[in-house]
């Protein structure tokens, strides 16, 4: 067993005891993070199953060319329009972002794609943003995403061409 | 969210009728994938429960409306940077703080940085980007939401008020 998968263990294991003398002395501080930690767990395994679910099938069933095509170095505003409507479509916010951009880089994106899928992920998925409309109204959501999306787009090409550059490669084997 | 699973449902039901083993494949993947970051999943989750322990909603609500604009503004983002929130508990959230009167800007800036900015999220972004370029990342997305903050508050008046 690697060294860092024994911490993980260890601290788990604490974090759980300490749950559960919470519980059995009605600490009440150990007891809220308690209900705090089992409601986001809740709420994850309901995302989580789906998204990788969808992962795999997008590894086995797209090919590296056509990524390579549409989102690869030889891409442009298309590419960008594209990842975001991809982004846009997607539920689950940043968390699912990543597992889902790191088999898009696999199969071929570039990295200022990989970066905007990132963003447009966090800030405009279309279920997301017309709930957010619905309580903050058209005008503050429309502001939010006209002024975000170029940023967004701007700032992730210049981190892909430094990145590039400088030879940066995702991690391997995740 | 039923909707995501039924969508999903269908997709795979699609792929096992037209390849019975590509689609077994594509659920190892899935399952390998998701073994491996498994542990990073827990060991945020434990951050986020003693987070929102430390913050909890009346909190969040009450250091946000109580300062001066530009000091809510930066406490809103950096409230929003170390918080994780679902969506439909940030924009009712947001909701009720608008009624009691905090700007525009002040929300925006909060929503932004919960969307974009992962101080929480950081241990699973690390795994597949490196330490490095995930601080990179979040760095920029806390400026981004600080421009987009301030012309929320040009285009509703408040800046300048």
């Amino acid at each position: 067993m690697k060294r860092n998968t024994k911490i993980k263990i260890a601290y788990i294991s604490v974090y759980i005891f300490f749950l559960i003398i919470s519980f059995m002395f009605e600490f009440n501080p150990g007891k809220v993070i308690g209900y705090n930690f089992i409601s986001f767990l809740v709420y994850m395994l309901k995302i989580l199953p789906c998204a990788f679910i969808l992962i795999g099938l997008f590894e086995v069933w797209v090919k590296k060319e056509v990524i390579e095509k549409y989102l690869g170095e030889e891409s442009g505003i298309k590419g960008y329009s594209l990842v975001i409507l991809l982004a846009g479509t997607i539920a689950g916010g940043l968390l699912v972002a990543f597992p889902v951009t790191y088999s898009l880089y696999n199969k071929g994106a570039k990295l200022s794609i990989v970066f905007t899928y990132i963003g447009a992920a966090a800030i405009c998925r279309i279920p997301m943003t017309l709930y957010e409309a619905s309580f903050m109204g058209v005008k503050f959501t429309a502001i939010r995403l006209l002024i975000s999306l170029p940023l967004v787009i701007i700032t992730s090409i210049l981190l892909g061409e430094y990145l590039t550059k400088r030879n940066y490669k995702m991690a391997e084997d995740k | 969210m039923y909707y995501t699973y039924a969508i999903t449902g269908l997709i795979l039901l699609i792929s096992f009728i037209i390849n019975k083993e590509k689609t077994i494949k594509a659920i190892k993947i899935a399952t390998v994938k998701f073994k491996k970051i498994f542990p990073t999943f827990i060991t945020m989750l434990i951050f986020i429960s003693i987070i929102l322990f430390l913050f909890p909603d009346e909190v969040i609500l009450n250091y946000m409306g109580n300062n001066s604009k530009f000091i809510s503004v930066l406490l809103a983002s950096f409230l929003g940077s170390i918080t994780l929130m679902p969506g439909f508990v940030a924009f009712p959230l947001c909701g009720i703080l608008l009624t009691k009167g905090v700007p525009y800007m002040v929300l925006s800036a909060f929503t932004t940085t919960l969307m974009m900015v992962g101080i929480i999220t950081f241990p699973i972004e690390k795994e597949y980007f490196g330490v490095k370029v995930t601080i990179i990342r979040n760095i920029i997305s806390f400026f981004i939401a600080l421009i987009v903050a301030v012309i929320t508050g040009i285009f509703f008046g408040e800046i300048f008020r």
